[in-house]
Order: structure tokens, then C-alpha cells, then sequence
């Protein structure tokens, strides 16, 4: 075993904090520290146990330790032409592979491409009773046993630390287009949703402060043609406008208030919710800075069928304490059936998604 | 019958229209297994409801009674997934089978779990739109038993697999509880229990309303049709495709026995003299398609292919499919008896693995048909022997148990898109530690308790893997032998 393998010294840890009923706080890069409840708990460094560990382009397949660095991995994949599809925020430097897994985070592409869970083809995980156990694999078509591998996606640790995971890769597309015109939110939302049910090569789409932004992917006569049909003019330095739009770091994140992110049925109108907001993913997500209560801002998004994470307290603000959109009694319960199916002693970042989770 | 039985039929009888229940023999017999026939049971009684407030009562009396519950949809699964439970209930949800909803806009369809695979698409296509995932008896099973079993289909390397296609269920637990899962909303609150459901079969919650993914029909499709002299090659040259950047369609691969057995049944036009051949179709916008024919055809030549055609017209490409759909039944008629294997590997190990095939083929003295997905690595190698000569279904047995944990020791898995069911259950045993099992039963108990949602299939018991055994698929048994299965 190599240096960097420290699965059995993190299984070691689990298992003693189980014995003693100690709550642990997982702790990769802390890149997404903002993100969700805080959790009283010792840390339980996860960071040093990285490592690329196969990775054979032909199989469009890349397994990693955890704790890889998420840009060493956009560097491999890069350098044999791939990528990550769902194109994840970093939100730091520090960003690790199995962070960016544990909270599900997608980027612009998302919309076109899938998210972050639907990439997951495996992993292996230490459960809350500190059995390292392996699930799914590194291949594309694999129907034995649950999908406990995709469930780790977005379960922010709370049910499995993560020691491995594999992921789908897809080629980079080999040319890549941005265009861009005036539009009122409204109608950029019905065009944004008319285009994805057209054969176009779209593979991101934005709207902010009365301008429609669209980005086809491809090869570049199939590009040119697309866009040739959807008219508008060509964005110069595209590529630094989606990573600003997925890094938060435009004008737009500036705003002191509290960042929102709602997720919405694609096709629903703009909410008011007094505050600037950029449409993307073709409608489904909105991110919204407001001051209005949390409550009006989940009652606008229930409303039309979405819910509504609060991202960024304000600035200076302390940590939310329900960051993110309240279970239904039902769900709650069976969430709270599944933890204790996988962390019987409630020690793996407890309270990081719900309380009492 | 237990008193608990007879309340229960009862206390059914009191709560469900007449037409709803089924008790006598010979109304139950046509469900004593679904398609995978060498396993049978009679359940106690079949239920058909009308209403999802008719699916609650059942489940909350099956629950009273403790009384086990099989969903079923059209029961054209292959791994017994939807065989009843001898003194159990079988739920079928035949009569869900209405479109709710099209929403051309927002692209999706809303609809009742007993709405057949096919008729989604057929229900899509005036807008332009699809249901992208088509697994082979598409149009006879239902949506229900997709989300259960998480199907494929040829188009899944490309469209992804049911998971992927799935905006939302509504699913009642064992308790006769409502859940409602994702949303046209991305990423709903909480675990993906949506992914969790998908592909559970029928262990954790029944399903009784979908919500999923239409896409955009793409502009023109084109098959390319590709013959090496190794399978070897052809493996490397699934392989070379995918590395450059393409992403097929569709990319499926026969070997010499299973293209000789399809030319002699449909004349497909496949060169006989090949090892192997390739099928690779391409779609989407028509220069994007030339484009990516012509690069597909260059890497093809170098990697070895030894002849190269593209289907020259529509009629032409439906030729060519029709000959891989009809591999099954070819196959089926040079053979009394096959036994089907569903195991995936990593793509890279494919001509390592079919080297190692042929070679346990010529061990075990019975020849192996090669036919599958080979874009995904979704192997479906047939093993070809009679059932009427002795030692010939143990050798058999032995052979496809050698392949099975080949698959496992390549890195790949028991099954890709057949479901374990009662089928593939003991080899959940080799596949799986006892503590990963634990972990599986662990996730059931925390939606049923009482273990009564299709119990016995799935996941193995840890006593059960200590008595690990292999069984085999009878070609004669296979029902639906109208459906294709590829």
C-alpha cells in the first residue's frame, strides 16, 4: 500500500468514534464549508487519502482516491481529451474529488449533460460502523444490488465517508461557442426550454441582467450551423463567463444579501423575489439575491413546484441553521431510517443536511 | 390457509371492486412467473387495482397480516424478478397504464406505471420528442418494471440507463405511505432516493406514478457495419473508437457463431467469412453524422477491420439491426437448450475476456455465441448445449459459472441490465462481501421492516450465500418468444 492510502487508518478512526459515540466532522479540502449546517464534531481529516488510481481513456472511466485534488483530475482527464461533463464548481482551490461527489454540485453544463450524480459509477466508502465497503464499479451498465454508490451523491457525508469513487468521462467537445442577445427574462426562459426540444448541440444556457447567453459544443460544422439558426452574436472570453457564472465570481455574487439557489420545473415563470437573479440550466436553476425571509422565499418556490437552498448566508452573517429546503414528515422519517441503516451511532457529520440527520 | 390468509382475502374482498381479485387457480396461473420461466410459483391471490387508494388498502392489509407483496408490471423481466411468493400477493399494476401527461415545453411525460416502454415514445413523437431508453421487450414492458430494474437498451452509452431518464416518481412504502421523489425541480432535497428506487426491484417501494425525460429526436441515424478477423480485434477497436472522442449511438458486437446464426435466420447481409463483427450507428444533426461516419470509418481500417459498409439507406440499416435484435432466436436454433449470461466488464478487458471465453468454450467442450453491447462492455455470451445429453446442462452450468466470475475478476459485474432477481442471487455472493450484503438488507429494513415487499429476490441472505449454488435459463422456457431480446 502506498503512502497516500489511508483508508484503513480512516476506518480505524470510524470505528472508534462509533465505540465512543463521537460525532465526526469530515473534512476534505473545506472548499464547501459554507455550504449546509455546521457540525459539532472532531475532524476527521479525509484530505490526505488521495490519488489518482486508474484511468484508461478508451473506458471513459477515471477512479480516484477521495481526497484527489478535483483539479489534479481535470488535468488528467484534459490531457487525453476528457472531462468531467457535469462540469463541477470548485469554490476553491482546495477542492476535492470526493466534496465535490458528497454534495452533488453540477455546473452549466448539468442541464445538457446530467449532474453530478448521474456520472457515479462506484465507490468505496467507510459506513458509519467503520466497514470499508465497496459498491457499483468502474463500469457503465450495472444492476446488482441497491445503487448505494449514486446515493453517496449528495448525501454531504452523512451516510458513508467516501474513500474511493469512479466516475463516467465523456471526450471534450471539440469546439465550443457562445452566443449572446438581449432578451427579457420571460421570453429568455420560453426560448431557453424551445431550443432543448430541438436536436441543437446546446451545452449551456444563462440568462442575467436582460441578456440570453447560449454555448453549443461540438464539432465545429455542426456548431456553425446551430448557430447560424439561432442568430445573436458571438461572445468573446465565453470561457471565463462560465466559469465566473459556476465559481461565483461575477459582479452578480458580490451583493452582500444572501445568495438563494432554487430549483425550479423548467419551465416556470420568474419569481418575484425582490432581488437581482440569473436564470440557468434552461429554467431549472435560479440563483436569487434577496433579503426577503426564508420562508417567502421557499413559499414562492413551492408555489410553482421547486424548492430553495440558501447558499451564502448574507455576508457577515452566521450559518443558517435550515440552509436547506425542510423534508415532508414522510420523507424526513425515511431519511432518518437510511442514516441509521448506514451510521447506527449517528457519528458521520451529523446535522451537516437536516438536523437529526 | 392461515387465518391471517383468509382474513386478509376477506378483508380484500370487503375493500377492492370484484373485478379486482383474483383467487382461483386458473385465474392465477398466467402469473406464476414472469419471463424467465424455470422458476414457478402460484401466489395466494393476484390483485388488480384501479386506483392508487386501492394499491394503499392492499399494501396496508398485506401489512396488517403480514402477507408478502410482489408488484408486477408486464412481466417480461429474465431474472424472476416478478415471480410471486408461494402464499404471497401479487400486485399488478396492469391497469395504470395511462399517459397522465405530455409536456412538450418542458420535455417530459407524466405517466402510470403500467404505461408500456413504447408507448411513450409513440405518445412523444408528434412534438419531435422521445423516451430515450428502449430495452429490447420495449413494447410490451412497462415503466414500472424499468424503474424497478434500472433496463438499458442499445442506446444507453450515449442516453444513459433509466436512472438518467427519470425526473420524479410517486412510490407508496409497505405502509401504504405516499413518498414523492425528485421533481421537474434538479436536484430535490435530501438523499436521491430516486436513484435508490431505481433499480431496486420491487424490494423498497411500489411505484405508482413517472415522471420522465423526453429528448429531441435526433435529425438522421447511420450504421456502419464493421468485419474483423479476431475478436480480439474488434474488441480493440471498440476500444479505439471511444478513445478518439466518438460517442455511438449504438455500438453492439457479434462473433462468427452468432453472425452465421443470424445470416442463416434473417440474411442480414453480414459477411460470414468474419470472426467478428461490429455494428456502430451514429446519430444526431446530418453533418455531424458524416462527419463522425467518416472518422469512425478511418479508425475502423486502423484498427484491422477487414471490410467496411454503411447501411446505404433505411431499409438497409434496419436490415442490419434486424440481424443483431434476431441473434437470440438465431442462436436458439442451433442449439436445443442456451444459457444467456448478463455480465458487464470494463471495455478495455474486451478482448482479453473474449480470448479467455473462447478458451473456457474449448475447456468445457460447448460452443459460446458472443453477442452484446459492446460499447458498454454488456456482455451477453450464449452458452449452446442439450439438455437431453447427459452431463451436457452441468458442463453448461460449470461453463457459465466460470464466465460469470470472469466478469467479476475483469473488474465487471453479474449483471448489467437483467436484474439479479431469483436468478443471479447466488452469485450476489461472489460479487458482494457479507458486509456489503448486510448493508443492502440494512437499506431494505429501513424502507420495509418486515421484509414483505418482494422478499427472497435481490440480495441473498448471508445463510443462503453458505449454500451457494448456479442455475441456468432453459431456452424452451423462455416466454415471450415473439419479443426480441438482445
Amino acid at each position: 500500500m502506498d503512502q497516500d492510502d489511508h483508508s484503513e487508518t480512516i476506518a480505524a478512526r470510524v470505528r472508534e468514534a462509533a465505540a465512543a459515540h463521537t460525532p465526526l466532522m469530515l473534512a476534505g479540502g473545506g472548499s464547501k464549508h459554507f455550504l449546509g449546517r455546521r457540525v459539532a464534531g472532531t475532524p476527521l481529516a479525509v484530505g490526505g487519502h488521495c490519488g489518482v488510481l486508474h484511468y484508461v481513456p478508451e473506458e471513459l472511466v477515471l477512479s480516484a482516491r477521495a481526497g484527489t485534488p478535483l483539479a489534479e483530475i481535470e488535468t488528467a482527464l484534459a490531457e487525453r481529451g476528457q472531462m468531467l461533463a457535469f462540469e463541477p464548481p470548485y469554490f476553491g482551490a482546495t477542492a476535492t474529488l470526493g466534496g465535490t461527489i458528497a454534495a452533488n454540485l453540477s455546473g452549466p453544463r448539468r442541464a445538457y449533460a446530467g449532474a453530478a450524480r448521474d456520472f457515479v459509477l462506484g465507490c468505496r466508502l467507510v459506513n458509519g460502523k467503520g466497514e470499508i465497503l465497496h459498491f457499483g464499479g468502474e463500469v457503465m451498465k450495472n444492476v446488482a444490488g441497491y445503487d448505494l454508490s449514486r446515493l453517496m451523491a449528495g448525501a454531504f457525508g452523512t451516510l458513508g465517508v467516501l474513500l474511493e469513487v469512479s466516475l463516467k468521462v465523456l471526450p471534450r467537445p471539440e469546439a465550443e461557442t457562445t452566443l449572446v442577445c438581449e432578451q427579457d427574462e420571460t421570453s429568455a426562459i420560453e426560448l431557453m426550454n424551445r431550443w432543448a426540444g430541438r436536436p441543437l448541440p446546446l451545452s449551456a444556457t444563462a440568462w442575467s441582467e436582460g441578456r440570453l447567453y447560449v454555448r453549443l459544443s461540438g464539432p465545429a460544422p455542426v456548431i456553425a450551423t446551430a448557430a447560424a439558426g439561432l442568430g445573436g452574436e458571438r461572445l468573446p472570453q465565453a470561457e471565463k463567463f462560465w466559469s465566473d457564472l459556476r465559481e461565483h465570481t461575477s459582479a452578480f455574487f458580490t451583493d452582500p444579501r444572501p445568495l438563494w439557489r432554487l430549483g425550479l420545473p423548467v419551465t416556470a415563470p420568474p419569481l418575484a423575489l425582490d432581488g437581482p437573479e440569473i436564470v440557468t440550466w434552461g429554467g431549472a436553476q435560479r440563483w436569487v439575491k434577496t433579503g426577503i425571509p426564508a420562508d417567502q422565499v421557499r413559499a414562492h418556490a413551492a408555489a410553482v413546484g421547486g424548492h430553495a437552498t440558501l447558499f451564502r448566508p448574507a455576508r457577515d452573517a452566521p450559518p443558517a441553521e435550515d440552509p436547506f429546503t425542510p423534508l415532508t414528515p414522510a420523507l424526513h422519517h425515511l431519511h432518518q431510517r437510511l442514516k441509521a441503516a448506514f451510521d447506527p451511532a449517528g457519528i458521520l457529520n451529523p446535522g451537516r443536511l437536516y438536523a437529526g440527520l | 390457509m392461515s387465518d391471517a390468509r383468509t382474513t386478509l382475502l376477506a378483508e380484500l374482498r370487503a375493500a377492492l371492486p370484484g373485478d379486482a381479485l383474483l383467487t382461483c387457480e386458473e385465474e392465477l396461473r398466467p402469473y406464476e412467473c414472469d419471463g424467465l420461466t424455470a422458476y414457478r410459483a402460484l401466489p395466494l391471490a393476484v390483485v388488480l387495482p384501479h386506483t392508487v387508494g386501492e394499491v394503499v388498502s392492499v399494501l396496508r392489509l398485506c401489512r396488517t397480516h403480514g402477507v408478502p407483496v410482489v408488484a408486477r408490471g408486464a412481466g417480461t423481466g429474465l431474472s424472476g424478478g416478478a415471480l410471486p411468493h408461494a402464499g404471497g400477493m401479487v400486485l399488478s399494476l396492469a391497469r395504470f397504464n395511462r399517459i397522465l401527461e405530455i409536456n412538450p415545453l418542458a420535455r417530459s411525460a407524466r405517466v402510470e406505471p403500467g404505461v408500456r416502454n413504447l408507448a411513450i415514445s409513440e405518445a412523444a413523437r408528434p412534438y419531435g420528442l422521445y423516451y430515450a431508453p428502449d430495452p429490447s421487450s420495449q413494447i410490451a414492458c412497462t415503466i414500472g418494471g424499468n424503474v424497478a430494474e434500472n433496463s438499458g437498451g442499445v442506446h444507453c452509452l450515449k442516453y444513459g440507463l433509466t436512472v438518467h431518464n427519470v425526473l420524479a416518481l410517486e412510490a407508496l412504502t409497505i405502509e401504504g405511505e405516499r413518498l414523492s421523489l425528485g421533481g421537474h425541480a434538479a436536484d430535490a432535497p435530501g438523499y436521491d432516493l430516486l436513484a435508490l428506487l431505481t433499480g431496486s426491484e420491487g424490494l423498497l417501494a411500489v411505484v405508482v406514478e413517472a415522471t420522465l425525460r423526453l429528448l429531441p429526436l435526433p435529425q438522421c441515424a447511420r450504421v456502419l457495419l464493421a468485419a474483423f478477423d479476431s475478436v480480439a480485434t474488434a474488441g480493440n477497436a471498440v476500444g479505439a473508437i471511444i478513445a478518439a472522442g466518438v460517442i455511438p449511438a449504438g455500438l453492439e458486437m457479434m462473433d462468427r457463431l452468432a453472425v452465421e446464426a443470424a445470416e442463416d435466420f434473417v440474411h442480414a447481409g453480414y459477411p460470414r467469412d468474419a470472426e467478428a463483427i461490429l455494428l456502430c450507428e451514429l446519430d444526431g444533426d446530418e453533418k455531424e453524422v458524416a462527419v463522425a461516419l467518416a472518422r469512425v470509418e478511418e479508425i475502423l481500417k486502423r484498427a484491422g477491420a477487414s471490410g467496411l459498409r454503411v447501411a446505404r439507406d433505411e431499409a438497409e440499416r434496419q436490415l442490419f439491426w434486424k440481424g443483431r435484435k434476431a441473434a437470440f432466436p438465431a442462436v436458439g436454433r442451433l442449439s436445443p437448450d442456451y444459457y444467456c449470461i448478463d455480465g458487464t466488464i470494463p471495455r478495455s478487458k474486451l478482448a482479453e475476456v473474449l480470448t479467455r471465453i473462447a478458451e473456457l468454450s474449448r475447456e468445457h467442450g460447448l460452443r459460446v455465441a458472443n453477442v452484446f453491447h459492446a460499447g458498454d462492455g454488456n456482455l451477453h455470451p450464449l452458452i449452446l448445449y442439450d439438455a437431453n445429453t447427459p452431463d451436457e446442462l452441468v458442463r453448461a452450468e460449470a461453463l457459465g459459472a466460470a464466465i460469470m466470475e470472469l466478469c467479476i475478476a475483469a473488474g465487471g459485474t453479474i449483471t448489467g441490465e437483467h436484474g439479479v432477481g431469483i436468478e443471479k442471487i447466488n452469485q450476489m455472493c461472489v460479487q458482494f462481501t457479507p458486509a456489503e450484503l448486510e448493508q443492502f438488507h440494512a437499506v431494505k429494513r429501513a424502507f420495509d421492516p418486515a421484509g414483505l415487499l418482494n422478499p427472497g429476490k435481490a440480495v441473498p441472505t448471508l445463510a443462503r450465500c453458505a449454500e451457494y449454488g448456479r442455475m441456468h435459463v432453459h431456452r424452451g422456457e423462455l416466454r415471450f418468444p415473439d419479443l426480441e431480446r438482445y
